[in-house]
Parts: structure tokens; sequence; C-alpha cells
């Protein structure tokens, strides 16, 4: 019996071990809203999904690749991640001179992203959830029309090296998440699914709406384009580039039952 | 008795505890490349181990077109997908299997009635222009962006309708996740914008016989004559 008891707790350890390691998570509450762009009925919905408080660490990645060395700079296969994948280390494991362990990761591919994330038994979060949480300030779900929400952001843009900078280092919104804006961009799972390369002008069907400047550059507010950017952003992209200022977090999907 | 009971107890416990701890999928890939520096300090110089540039002291890393061997693929070869396909005859496939041919690649959905219907006739302009001898050597695969719909049976169907029966043409469907990443290693983009439409980017993507891509042609009903002549130059 004692044997049980103890290996019991060993197990209940190892996931009270494994709990500490993964980073802290709060709730979205789902809902819809209308995105910048995107399906023929203008409201998108998005479900109720827990999403990390912040994005990626050096650290957790750093750790991540130590134990999944596939995704060590010197191995990783060049469809996956090219040449500027962890650019910044010393070296395979070694985080770059001016890199804090909690600064966020950056200079990571979507792949290497994505796999992360499935390694964290999470995914990465779609565009819509993504600009869905992201369009919190401090104390409303949707600040999208608030002069202040849209400044800050313009200005983040404008800023050079915040990638630098500490998690936690800007606002902590109305879900209770750091760093959406003002820190890095992020990686999202189906960011190929904004079609504004140089075809989609000539003649990718019916998705002119995101192009023709009335709909977006001639928008009347400045929250349009700060979305703008970000989906520019996004569809000028490929998923082996690694970027520094790109970064990642993960959500993780809420069963029904434990809603 | 009852001591061994506890025994096996535990024993399944520790299995659960391991299960536990490696439930994240892992596909291993050995290296298979050649290791050089990164700054081509010793020019084209390539080791069979990852280990520090003699001359910089940096990491080497893996020379990018490096194969050892010819049965190895290289590093941007698109068989390093791990992602597991069905194709119209029902049968499940992985992109490997289809090594050794030149690959002509387009993603499209069946219910498609603008774009996908020229997408398809410039497949099969292509397909057209490739010399008979060569025709063995090339396969022109149509991957779904509408997996939910377009189950092999239906992939079948669309192929007979449009006269693709025969075994120089793939059709594959496969899971949503997989198909993103698909599109995302050929830089396709594409977005459901209804239950039934999706908008989607108009490339053709031509791979060697190792899976690596040599040519997109971008755009419907553009000249292909750089797409066959890539073709054809791979399939020689």
């Amino acid at each position: 019996m004692k044997t049980i008891g103890l290996t019991l707790s060993i197990l209940f350890l190892s996931f009270w071990i494994a709990e500490a390691q993964v980073s802290p998570m709060v709730t979205i509450k789902g809902g819809e809203y209308i995105p910048l762009y995107g399906s023929d009925s203008t409201t998108v919905k998005v479900s109720t999904l827990k999403m990390d408080v912040y994005p990626v660490t050096n650290q957790q990645f750093l750790d991540f690749v130590k134990e999944y060395p596939r995704w060590k700079r010197s191995i990783v296969k060049g469809l996956f991640a090219d040449k500027n994948y962890l650019a910044t280390w010393q070296n395979d494991t070694i985080l770059g001179h001016n890199f804090a362990k909690d600064a966020p990761i950056t200079n990571v591919s979507w792949f290497a992203a994505k796999s992360y994330c499935e390694c964290q038994n999470k995914r990465l979060p779609t565009i819509d959830e993504w600009e869905y949480a992201a369009m919190a300030d401090e104390e409303l779900p949707d600040a999208r029309q608030k002069k202040t929400y849209n400044q800050y952001i313009l200005s983040w843009y404008e800023t050079p090296k915040t990638n630098t900078n500490k998690i936690g280092s800007t606002f902590k919104n109305y879900w209770g998440v750091y760093d959406l804006h003002g820190l890095v961009w992020e990686w999202t799972g189906d960011f190929n699914s904004v079609l504004i390369s140089g075809e989609s002008r000539k003649d990718v069907d019916k998705d002119s709406n995101l192009f023709c400047g009335t709909a977006a550059i001639g928008a009347t507010d400045l929250m349009n384009y700060a979305a703008f950017m970000r989906y520019a952003f996004r569809g000028s992209i490929k998923a082996n580039y690694a970027m520094r200022n790109l970064g990642f977090r993960c959500v993780k999907e809420i069963s029904d039952e434990k809603l | 008795m009852k001591n061994y009971n506890l025994k096996k107890i535990n024993i399944a416990l520790l299995i659960l505890i391991t299960v536990v701890s490696f439930s994240c999928k892992e596909t291993s890939q050995k290296d298979t490349g050649l290791y050089q520096c990164p700054m081509l300090c010793e020019g084209d110089k390539t080791y069979a181990k990852q280990q520090q540039c003699p001359v910089c002291h940096m990491d080497l890393t893996l020379a990018s077109n490096s194969v050892k061997n010819e049965g190895e693929i290289p590093e941007m070869s698109i068989f390093n997908l791990p992602s597991k396909w069905k194709n119209q005859n029902n049968d499940t496939i992985t992109l490997m299997d289809l090594k050794g041919d030149v690959l002509v690649m387009v993603m499209i959905y069946t219910s498609c009635t603008s774009a996908c219907p020229r997408l398809v006739s410039d497949m099969r302009s292509i397909e057209k222009q490739i010399p008979d001898k060569q025709k063995n050597n090339v396969k022109l695969v149509f991957v779904s962006i509408d997996p939910l719909t377009d189950t092999p049976t239906r992939l079948k169907e669309f192929a007979k309708d449009n006269q693709m029966n025969n075994e120089q043409f793939v059709f594959l469907t496969g899971s949503i996740e997989d198909t993103r990443e698909f599109a995302a290693a050929l830089a396709v983009s594409y977005k459901q914008i209804s239950p039934i439409d999706f908008s989607h980017s108009n490339i053709i993507s031509v791979f060697n016989t190792a899976g690596v891509m040599v040519h997109q042609q971008e755009g419907l009903g553009v000249n292909n004559a750089e797409a066959v002549a890539q073709i054809i130059k791979a399939s020689k």
C-alpha cells in the first residue's frame, strides 16, 4: 500500500512540476466581433478558450530546444526555419548577450512556434482568436474605438527593439493577458489565410476588400489602420521566416463540459 | 498475491507517468546532412559531425543542399513534412510516397466554381505539353483546402468528371491542420469566407524528384512555358 501511495505522490508531484513549468493562462470568454476583414458575414464568432498570459520567453524556448534537439538552429531543416532562426543566440543552447531570460523569444519560424505549442499540449491562436483578445485594453473587452488604445499601438509600431524588454512590461488587458501590444508581433496558426501577396491583387477571387484602398487604407479611423498593419504583415511573411520582432504565445481550447 | 497485485498497479502507474511525460508528438529525424561553417571559412568544406569551425569557432550548420547519399532527402524538400493524406482511391499516403516523380502541385477545392476550374485547366494544359516519354515521371497533384467536404470519394468523382482519372493525377485530402501546414510550406494562402467558399492563392508549384521546389507559377491562365520547361528539365 505504501508503494502505491508513494507512486501516486510521485505522479501528482510530476503533474505539479509540469504545471509549474507551463506558463500561466487565463480564460478569454468567447463572443462575436467584427474583424478588419473576414468572411462574408461580417461578424465572426470566437469560442471561449485559454490564452497564455505572456508571450513565450527566451528561457522557455531554450528549454524546448534542449528537449527537442531537432529545433536546434544547427540542425533545423531549411524548410522549417530560415537562416535567421535563433540568429541572436551565441550557439545552439546559449542565449544572446543582450537577451534576458524573461524577454520574449523572437527569431522563430511558424513551424517552430507551432511545434512548441503542440509540445505544451496547446496550439497557436487563430488570427481571429488573437485579434479578439487583443482588442481589449485595461478596462474594456473591445477598446478599438478608444483613441488612447489606438495611439498606444501605433506609437509602439514606431518604437524599435521592444523585443528585448521583459514580458509583462506592457499593460494587463481586460482578460488578464499581457503584451499583446507593445512588445513583439506574434505568429498565428492561420497567418497564411491573409491574401495580400502579389497574386492576390491580380486575380484571387472575392478578396479585394483588403487591398482595395476604400476598405483598409482609406478607412476613417486609426483602429483599422493598426489592424491593417498586422494583416498586411501576416500576408507578407512565410512560414519558415524567423524575424527579430516576431514571437508567439499559445492557446488551449476548453472542452465543453468545463464551461 | 496481494503484494503481486500492488506491484502490478505500481507498474501501471509508472507506465502512465512515462506516457504522460512523453505525450508530445515528436517526429525525431536523424540529421541527414553534412555540416558546414555558416561563414564558409573553409569554402565548401563539409564535416560529417556537428562541431565548431576550426577557423572562426562558430557552430557548424547543416549545409543547405547537402545530402549524404541518394536515399536521403534535402533540407528544403517537402518530403520532410510528416503529414498523412488520403488519395482519391482512399489509400493513406505521406508526401514521401510521391518521391521519385516530378510533382506539379496545386491547392483547390472541388465545390469551387470560380478560380479552381481555371486552375484545373491550367494543370491540364501543362500536362499536355509534357512529352509522352517523360509523362511517366511526372505527377499532377491536387491538394484539397476543404478536407471536410472533399472526401476521397468526392475527389474520385471530381477526377472522373474532369477526365483526370488515371495514375498520373493524384488528389489528396488531409486534416485541417496538416492542410494549413502544407499550404504554409508552399507559401499558399487560403481562407474560408463562407460555409462553402474559400478564397485562395492561385499558385502552381513544381517540385523535383527529391521534393525541392524548383518553380512557382502565380495567377490564372498565365503563360506556363517556364513551368513546363522546368518540369521537362526536372523529369529528364
